[in-house]
């Protein structure tokens, strides 16, 4: 073999291992169809993402999710409108008006948040959190909405701030110092210059974090409450997707209905964050930041 | 005239402290919940823990006894996952770095990964049971397991190995291939080199997050108490996150267990969080030293 063609052939097998992502995201989709369509010749698509009643173990079982939907989404939003405010803001704090030394420590800090496993967040919601939360508003349970929003919020607070922070950084100079020649005051720079220019990557970060907090499962899990139902405040326990395929897995027989339904609400939730990242996507390339070459 | 002209600007800047009040208290706010938790989590687990309690399997029925079962099968599954994430990782970014052009190809792959990195933990759990488990017939087991935490990571592990071959200048390529060195000997002997200590450092995070990671191995990996230690890599393993979660909701007596249970939740914090700190103080050291 010459030269010219062993590097041509060492390109390509670079090349099929560069698809590696692609091939496992395959995989994935393809076990998920293997194992959760079957449920669909025994309900209905609109029964199971609608249906009201999700009672698996019953008999006759009802296989319907959507109170398991509303749990994620609730959960998520309610997480999102915690994080944001405390992601966006942090996110200004390091990258326009703290100190090298300070921002370097809140990096690490917010790295480190990112590091902390699942488990252990929510393992603190349950052992701190809860208790809390049921004496201070007298609830049967702390277990709730309120809980597992805070501790979600926690853990997108990190995607947030991070990809918040680089897009705000690459803001160019030039238009900061435009706007100072203006006599602008730093802070009107910020919320009229720098935060518009950076929306886009902004965005991206809340969608991020958003999927982020819509596909953790530990937390939820541990410190939703558990109940499959229509919540009426947001005190009451939901069971997100997440939780109710975690919990139900370990104990459902192998292929029987109850565990084609788990993967086909895998599939679901696999739909919903594919959905989330791809809009991400699209923002963060449609609306690529203006850079100075566009002045 | 003069005066209302003062005032607008001392509004101004009135406003400008409010605002900026308002970031400091948000960096502080996220400070906080990361120093109260670790500090809780130092604070109620030191007691439990002893050289018994790192070294000894639980007993009566995990009430009692260590967690050393649970600790060795965390590092066998975070080593199982590197030794995937890391080469798969590492060559796909090597094509996306020194090879590829631009094009709906690279952009293909790049919205691949992006969504790889957005998959669910518990998603990866189910692929990897009835991918790993039932389909290729490993059972519940460290292989699938780790199978499972090495595809999980790999996006962590291509985006560390991006930026760091990345940050090779590309005077050294040029240096290198005008001495009429291949390219694929370039890659190799010069670009890989410079960028290892990039790539290792980057792909620490990776570990850290295959330890920490409780759903992807619940279906996969994932015994709830065993006595003896695996032989094979297809035996199933006790791991660190999954005790806890155990311990916390299903143990037999979850209140008599609690010194336990943070004992356990300190020994995974100290090390995922040890992990993390090693590769945040390795980068920052070599962002000091940079040779070039």
């Amino acid at each position: 073999m010459n030269r010219k063609t062993k590097e041509i052939f060492i390109k390509y097998i670079f090349f099929v291992f560069a698809l590696v992502a692609i091939i496992v995201l395959a995989m994935i989709v393809f076990s998920l169809f293997r194992e959760g369509l079957p449920i669909f010749r025994q309900v209905s698509v609109k029964d199971f993402l609608f249906g009201m009643e999700w009672y698996p173990t019953y008999d006759p079982p009802y296989f319907g999710i959507f109170p398991l939907i509303v749990g994620s989404f609730i959960v998520t939003i309610m997480a999102t409108l915690i994080a944001v405010p405390l992601g966006v803001l942090a996110a200004i704090y390091i990258s326009e008006i703290a100190p090298r030394v300070i921002k370097e420590i809140l990096k690490s800090v917010i790295e480190l948040l990112a590091g902390l496993p699942s488990v252990v967040l929510g393992f603190f919601g349950m052992v701190v959190i809860a208790p809390i939360l049921q004496n201070v508003f007298d609830l049967p349970t702390g277990l709730n909405i309120v809980n597992a929003s805070m501790i979600l919020a926690l853990m997108a607070i990190p995607t947030i701030s991070s990809i918040s922070e680089d897009a705000l950084y690459a803001v160019p100079q030039e238009f900061k110092e435009a706007s100072y020649a203006l006599g602008a005051t730093k802070f009107e720079t910020i919320a009229k210059v720098i935060l518009p220019a950076a929306l886009s990557g902004v965005t991206t970060a809340v969608m991020l974090g958003m999927a982020r907090a819509i596909g953790e499962t530990m937390v939820v899990l541990m410190v939703a409450g558990g109940a499959a139902a229509i919540p009426e405040s947001i005190f009451d326990s939901v069971r997100p997707m997440t939780a109710s395929i975690a919990a139900e897995m370990g104990e459902t027989p192998y292929r029987s209905l109850h565990y084609h339904a788990l993967f086909a609400t895998g599939m679901v939730l696999f739909f919903l964050t594919l959905t989330f990242n791809l809009i991400a996507d699209h923002v963060s390339n449609k609306f690529k930041q203006t850079g100075s070459a566009t002045l | 005239m003069r005066d209302s002209q003062a005032n607008i600007m001392k509004w101004r800047y009135f406003q400008q402290s409010l605002f900026f009040a308002l970031f400091r208290a948000a960096a502080l706010i996220i400070t906080l919940a990361l120093g109260g938790i670790v500090i809780y989590i130092i604070i109620n687990g030191i007691s439990a823990i002893s050289w018994e309690f790192i070294t000894k399997p639980p007993t009566h029925s995990m009430t009692k006894g260590g967690i050393m079962p649970a600790i060795l099968g965390t590092i066998y599954l975070t080593v199982g996952a590197i030794s995937i994430g890391l080469p798969l990782g590492v060559a796909s970014a090597i094509y996306l770095t020194e090879y590829a052009k631009q094009g709906r190809m690279i952009r293909l792959i790049r919205v691949g990964i992006n969504c790889l990195a957005g998959v669910p933990s518990v998603v990866f759990g189910l692929f990897g049971l009835a991918f790993f488990v039932i389909l290729f017939k490993f059972g519940s087991s460290i292989l699938a397991g780790s199978l499972t935490l090495g595809f999980l990571i790999l996006p962590t592990i291509i985006g560390a190995s991006e930026e760091a071959l990345k940050a090779v200048p590309q005077t050294f390529r040029e240096a290198s291939l005008a001495l009429g060195v291949s390219k694929w000997q370039t890659i190799y002997r010069i670009v890989l080199p410079n960028a290892m200590p990039g790539i290792l450092t980057g792909s620490i995070l990776g570990i850290g997050r295959a330890a920490g990671e409780t759903a992807p191995i619940m279906f996969t990996t994932a015994a709830f108490f065993t006595s003896k230690l695996p032989s094979s890599i297809f035996d199933e393993v006790m791991a660190l996150p999954y005790h806890i979660y155990v311990l916390a909701t299903a143990g037999t007596n979850i209140e008599e267990t609690r010194p336990i249970q943070y004992g356990t939740v300190l020994v995974l914090v100290a090390l995922v969080l040890g992990i993390n700190m090693v590769a945040i103080l390795v980068r920052a050291y070599m962002r000091r030293n940079k040779r070039w």
